[in-house]
């Protein structure tokens, strides 16, 4: 796909993966209903670590992530989360989710609110942040993901990368320790991913631990130290990206590449 | 360019204003009424039908008689003033009976004097609304609101002003009880412990204290018994009282059927389906006139809040199901970011959720608003007189007797300002909550 990342010189000073452990997935296994959608995953992801999870579509790793923050409730096995357990226990939901964001496919947006309300609604409500201070934030990560003079405007006006930045932003005024993208340039222009890959970009050289589902090999070539290889609700392979995709181990993530990379 | 296979275009090119038959009043009658010669026929056929029903109609209306004693009385002066033996409006009946109509027998003739009550009353129900119609306008006018939930019954059932001022007290008492409670132990237990509260003051306390407080300082207006209270005032108190204490039941309904917790689910399916499925006349019939076979003779059960309470709870099941349509047309990925964000139900529903679904549901709320304030002349099946009712009574009298479309033309028309001011604002509302989303 497309390679858009590679124009840029990327900052890796302050990418460094601590050994303290941000997520751990142990024995995790989900059904939706008969349907045995993810299979005894198992994953430790260690404090700026930034992780590209490829694979076909209907392979879970969609699902996968929204267990972390439990969008998706799994059956069997733990997810711990910055330490916190995610059980049915509805306050330590609501903790983990104030800890992790989360960008999805298509935005979700909240279209009856401005961009900057959109911005301070989860500090406000959730975090008690006065109004004032939380729109101060809302701007600092606004000009950040370079879209400050649109704060005033509703989502409807804006173009789909700069509303999946304003989503980036979003998630960012919660001030979380993890951020898990869902497919975040799926749903756009070839001439508007590459902005919002940017914003991902400098995200991770800011330390942040990250987790994209995408199907962007150039940024997960760039930018990931590890990239997990899933199909049929199991991981398949994982390794470094320059060991990933120069020497695939499986025969079933080789066939995946060549069709991808092939064109 | 056609004919070769490379072109490069050196300039843009500039905007042209578009041909003048395409914009202006030119354009618009050739859009709208002559875009074709099938069009064109019906336009003029269409425009000579309205004329003909107008030429009709009009002089009817126009020259009709305004001051006249009888219907009597109005076909003399047609003889004697037109003399062409056609028979025009006599709209003498309305100036005759107009406040009949409005007020209902309670603060025309049977109690002189009093009409300053209804029309305090609604001007109070007007202010009262503003701030929730007009979020602009200053908050403090939500004091309006709170005052005017006591008072405006005062205003129509009269006695002592005590008895809705200690009510409004044990209110007042049982909120505080929910904040010590909620503060001190947990928000769960507060809910019906200050219901607790509530009771107890309103079935113990309330009677004492108001009739105490009422031998010291007298403020009492003349009571005027339920069964008096008609014309639009009756109307319009039902009608407003079901619009603006169904739609927060409907909201809950709607959540609670769309709610994972079985119980809450079943209880709201129930409930919405029942209310639905049964004729809101029978529900009325049941209410005021089954029921008193039912409860004990000492129970006295007011027709009028009866019926109030009943035309609530039935509007509130049908916008219930309107407002689920609103919740079901949200993407799914508005609930998963509000969860995602760590809003707690209520929050994601008060903040995200509602309002958007509230807003698609506009149309289907308001549609069922008009409707339901229609149907409040469904009340004269149990011998409460609305307009229509009033109305038969005035045609019953010898000196109108014979009297048909000048009434319920008036009736219709006062209905329709009120439903068409709903209709009118409703729109407002939409264009306003617009924001270019979809």
């Amino acid at each position: 796909m497309s390679d858009v990342a590679v124009e840029r010189q990327i900052d890796r000073s302050k990418m460094q993966v601590s050994k303290e452990v941000a997520i751990e997935i142990v024995n995790m296994n989900k059904w939706y209903g008969q349907f045995h959608v993810l299979r005894d995953i198992n994953l430790t992801v260690h404090k700026g670590e930034r992780i590209v999870i490829a694979g076909p579509s209907g392979s879970g790793k969609s699902t996968m992530i929204r267990c972390i923050n439990r969008l998706e409730e799994h059956q069997q096995g733990s997810i711990i989360v910055d330490g916190t357990e995610l059980t049915s226990d509805l306050k330590n939901i609501d903790k983990i989710r104030s800890e992790v964001g989360m960008c999805f496919q298509h935005f979700n947006l909240f279209p009856h609110l401005t961009i900057l309300e959109n911005c301070t609604l989860a500090p406000i409500w959730v975090r008690k942040v006065p109004k004032k201070e939380a729109e101060e934030t809302a701007m600092h990560f606004l000009e950040k993901v370079k879209i400050p003079d649109q704060a005033n405007k509703f989502p409807g006006q804006l173009s789909g990368g700069q509303q999946q930045r304003v989503a980036i932003a979003r998630s960012l005024c919660m001030k979380p320790r993890i951020m898990l993208f869902d497919e975040p340039t799926s749903a756009l222009d070839p001439e508007m991913i590459k902005e919002v890959l940017d914003t991902m970009i400098e995200l991770a050289e800011e330390g942040m631990t990250m987790l994209c589902v995408t199907h962007e090999m150039g940024f997960a070539r760039q930018v990931a130290n590890r990239v997990i290889f899933m199909d049929q609700g199991q991981i398949v392979e994982q390794n470094e990206p320059e060991e990933f995709f120069n020497n695939p181990k499986s025969e079933r993530t080789k066939l995946f590449l060549s069709q991808i990379l092939g064109h | 360019m056609s004919n070769t296979l490379s072109f490069v275009r050196t300039e843009m090119l500039p905007q042209k204003t578009p041909p003048a038959s395409s914009v202006g009043l030119q354009g618009w009658l050739r859009e709208n009424l002559f875009s074709s010669v099938g069009n064109s026929i019906l336009t003029l056929l269409t425009l000579g039908f309205l004329a003909l029903i107008l030429s009709n109609i009009l002089p009817w209306v126009l020259f009709g008689i305004w001051d006249a004693g009888s219907l009597t009385e109005c076909r003399a002066m047609f003889a004697e003033r037109y003399a062409d033996g056609r028979e025009y409006a006599c709209w003498a009946v309305v100036t005759d009976r107009w406040d009949q109509l409005i007020f209902g027998y309670s603060f025309g003739n049977l109690h002189e004097g009093l009409y300053w009550r209804p029309i305090v009353g609604l001007a109070l129900i007007l202010l009262a609304l503003s701030p929730i119609l007009y979020p602009n306008l200053p908050r403090g006018l939500y004091i309006a609101t709170a005052a005017s939930i006591f008072l405006y019954p005062w205003l129509i059932w009269g006695g002592s002003i005590w008895g809705p001022l200690t009510l409004a007290l044990c209110i007042i008492a049982a909120v505080f009880a929910y904040r010590a409670v909620a503060k001190e132990v947990s928000s769960l237990i507060a809910i019906p412990a200050s219901l607790l509260v509530l009771g107890v003051l309103v079935f113990f306390a309330m009677s004492p204290v108001s009739s105490g407080l009422n031998a010291v300082a007298p403020i009492e207006l003349q009571p005027v018994p339920s069964r008096e209270i008609s014309g639009f005032v009756l109307s319009i108190t039902i009608g407003i009282v079901a619009i603006v204490a169904s739609l927060p039941i409907a909201v809950f309904l709607a959540l609670g059927r769309q709610s994972n917790l079985f119980i809450v689910n079943k209880l709201s399916t129930g409930f919405i389906e029942i209310i639905r499925g049964v004729p809101l006349i029978t529900l009325i019939f049941v209410a005021t006139i089954l029921l008193k076979y039912f409860l004990p003779s000492s129970v006295n059960l007011d027709p009028v809040v009866a019926v109030m309470v009943l035309v609530t709870l039935f509007t509130a099941a049908y916008i219930a199901e309107v407002i689920r349509g609103g919740l079901a047309a949200l993407p799914k990925g508005q609930y998963e970011a509000a969860d995602a964000l760590g809003l707690t139900y209520w929050q994601a529903q008060r903040q995200i959720i509602l309002p958007q679904a509230l807003k698609i549901s506009i149309p289907g709320i308001v549609s069922n608003f008009i409707s339901v304030f229609k149907d409040t002349t469904l009340v004269s099946i149990v011998a409460l007189n609305d307009p229509l009712g009033i109305s038969n009574a005035i045609r019953s009298n010898s000196d109108w007797n014979g009297i048909v479309w000048e009434l319920y033309g008036f009736i219709a028309i006062v209905f329709w300002i009120f439903c068409f001011s709903m209709s009118r604002y409703s729109m407002s509302l939409e264009r306003k909550l617009q924001t270019g989303h979809r």
